[in-house]
């Protein structure tokens, strides 16, 4: 990979972005193409590049680059994209502090704490993995415990292999890609175990990692004990009913020396919470305006520290407006202000950015609660009007929905606040040639109409 | 004569519908495809039904690196079945930094026809 250690930090930076990982790199070309003249990147890992580093996997960059790359095919376009536009890119740097002057206190390996100026910050610290579910599985506490994500590090960075039979709990995509990981690696899969009655990951994972390579998985099924002393001998497994309450009298026992962890993501937020930026609770990443900016001034974030993205286009996409704003915000050449509030309603966890403006053009991220076919997209103002209405095929939780919003739609608003609601559609029509929008599963060509 | 069905998941779209490729016994071009709501679906079928190809993604050893591994990857899809057999053989293969991406490392693996190369840059350090 190539690097470019600068020799000194300078004491002020137009622009300086916390991590390096796909937002944080996008966000600094973007800040630098916007007028901002210094911008820095700092990141704790001993390379820029993020996440990304250990996916090896193909299925990034699709919509991006109109490729389809491994992680670390994207990560190093990205970085070479930085230095070529003269970013400052300083690896081994954790941050440890962000005030609310925007000085960004950080430590380095080589120099020990320095603190650097800021016009603007960007938060682009990524994601933890959950472990919460692992501390309330009732039983021993061997080793041969990992988050899925721990394991890639471990067996794509550094060879190492985590155990010889491997259980998997939850199905989010990491753990379907750990599945056929390992076994190309010669570590038997016994199984993968799914609380809830669907699977959580893209149905190519489940094709293509599990399918591929006859690995079982259970729906509605969950572990319910842990067994072994020093290291994991065998975990009790059980199926759950419709209030996902394990079945005891139905459990059996799966012999295995590793399970690992596949239970979601949460933005990495001990900087937003230290500087006090306020949090959203349904997505745990700070509440942002249109310009990806908190609530605190010349402080924006992007990526997954907002919340968490499926494909690493969206986050490219969501970066570069960060990078953008905060170049602008730097260079004296704020985005007019926000005008609307969006409220979460009907069938909507959430909603990224918070506010949007009625003069521009925005892309609004919505997450459902739960799985719909055929629904109806609406923005509802306070006293009940729908302003705008939009049919879509079919919505999961796992899937992000994206809607762009044009100032037209919003022309006639004077409001406040709208509310976003997803209304199942009682009647679908026969032969409906409603357009579902996923510009990344089919950017070629979109589904619909042929019977 | 009898049929014979296999079922498929399509991965065209989130909506993921059930595919059955039925084919007569000894028949032989003839199939019928059901379970698609798109032409996609269709292609998709037939495509897993006749010849199924995967990207094969796996690391190698390297010396003198960042990290003791480099991620690899084949330039073309390659048959199915021929994927743990690939990554079975580039377990012996060990190379020394620098590398860059796109670097041959294989050049025709298992006369396959199908290269496999460095997925990203590692200096020598
Ligand atoms: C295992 C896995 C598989 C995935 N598979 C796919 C896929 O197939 N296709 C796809 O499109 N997307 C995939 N994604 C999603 C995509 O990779 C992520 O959405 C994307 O990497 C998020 O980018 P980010 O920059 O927000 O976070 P990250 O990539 O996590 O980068 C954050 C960076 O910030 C640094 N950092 C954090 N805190 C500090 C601090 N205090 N000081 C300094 N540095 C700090 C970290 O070291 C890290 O480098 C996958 C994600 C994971 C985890
Ligand atoms: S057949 Fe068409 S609609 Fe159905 S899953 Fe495949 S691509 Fe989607």
């Amino acid at each position: 990979m190539i690097t470019a250690q600068p020799r000194h930090l300078r004491r002020r930076y137009d622009v300086v972005v916390v991590g390096g990982g796909p937002a944080g790199l996008e966000a600094a070309v973007a800040a630098q193409n916007a007028g901002a003249a210094q911008v820095l990147v700092v990141d704790r890992e001993p390379e820029a590049g993020g996440i990304l580093q250990q996916c090896i996997h193909t299925g990034f960059g699709l919509h991006r680059f109109g490729a389809e790359l491994t992680g670390p095919e994207y990560a190093q376009r990205l970085v070479a994209q930085a230095l070529v536009q003269g970013v400052d890119i300083v690896a081994d740097a954790c941050v440890l502090d962000v005030d609310e002057q925007r000085r960004v206190k950080l430590m380095t390996t080589a120099s020990g704490i320095a603190t650097v100026d800021a016009g603007a910050v960007v938060l682009a610290m990524g994601a933890r993995e959950r472990t919460r579910a692992a501390a309330r599985i009732p039983g021993t506490r061997p080793a041969g415990i990992f988050t899925a994500g721990l394991a890639q590090r471990l067996v794509n960075l550094y060879g190492l292999m985590p155990g010889r039979r491997a259980a998997i709990l939850g199905s989010g995509d990491i753990g379907l890609i750990m599945a056929r990981r390992l076994v190309l690696e010669g570590v038997e899969v016994a199984g993968v175990f799914e609380l809830m009655p669907h699977a959580n990951g893209l149905n190519r994972n489940i094709v293509q990692c599990l399918h591929d390579f006859a690995i079982p998985l259970y729906l509605s099924t969950t572990v319910v004990e842990i067994h072994g002393r020093e290291r994991l001998e065998k975990v009790t497994v059980a199926p759950v009913d419709s209030t996902l309450q394990p079945q005891l009298a139905q459990a059996w026992e799966v012999p295995c020396d590793t399970l690992l962890l596949s239970i979601g993501l949460i933005p990495e937020n001990e900087l937003s919470e230290q500087l006090r930026l306020r949090i959203d609770p349904a997505t745990r990443g700070p509440v942002v305006a249109s310009t990806m900016e908190c609530s605190r001034d010349g402080v924006f974030a992007c990526g997954n520290v907002v919340h968490i993205h499926d494909l690493v286009d969206f986050v490219s996409a969501e970066a570069m407006l960060a990078g953008t704003c905060a170049g602008r915000f730097a260079t004296a050449a704020p985005a007019p202000a926000d005008n609307v509030r969006l409220l979460s309603g009907e069938n909507v966890r959430y909603c990224v950015p918070h506010t949007i403006s009625t003069e521009r053009e925005h892309t609004v991220y919505l997450r459902t609660l739960r799985p719909l076919e055929s629904c109806e997209l609406r923005l509802v103002e306070a006293e009940g009007n729908v302003l705008y209405t939009k049919r879509l095929r079919y919505v999961f939780p796992a899937e992000m929905v994206t809607l762009k919003l044009r100032p037209a739609i919003l022309q006639k608003f004077h409001g406040g606040t709208l509310r976003v609601d997803l209304v199942p559609r009682a009647f679908p029509e026969q032969g409906d040639a409603a357009e579902p929008s996923f510009p990344l599963s089919a950017p070629d060509k979109r589904p619909g109409g042929e019977p | 004569m009898t049929a014979h069905t296999t079922h498929y998941l399509c991965i065209g779209c989130p909506l993921g519908c059930r595919l059955e490729v039925e084919e007569e016994e000894g028949g032989q071009a003839e199939v019928e495809v059901r379970g698609f709501s798109c032409r996609r679906g269709r292609d998709y079928a037939l495509q897993e039904h006749r010849a199924p190809q995967r990207m094969v993604t796996t690391t190698v050893a390297i010396d003198h690196a960042l990290w003791p591994r480099l991620p690899v990857r084949s330039q073309q899809p390659v048959p199915r079945q021929l994927v743990p057999e690939i990554c079975r053989a580039l377990r012996s293969v060990h190379v020394v930094a620098p590398v860059m991406l796109g670097d041959v490392l294989v050049e025709n693996v298992l006369g396959c026809g199908v290269a496999i190369v460095a997925a990203r840059d590692m200096a020598a350090c």
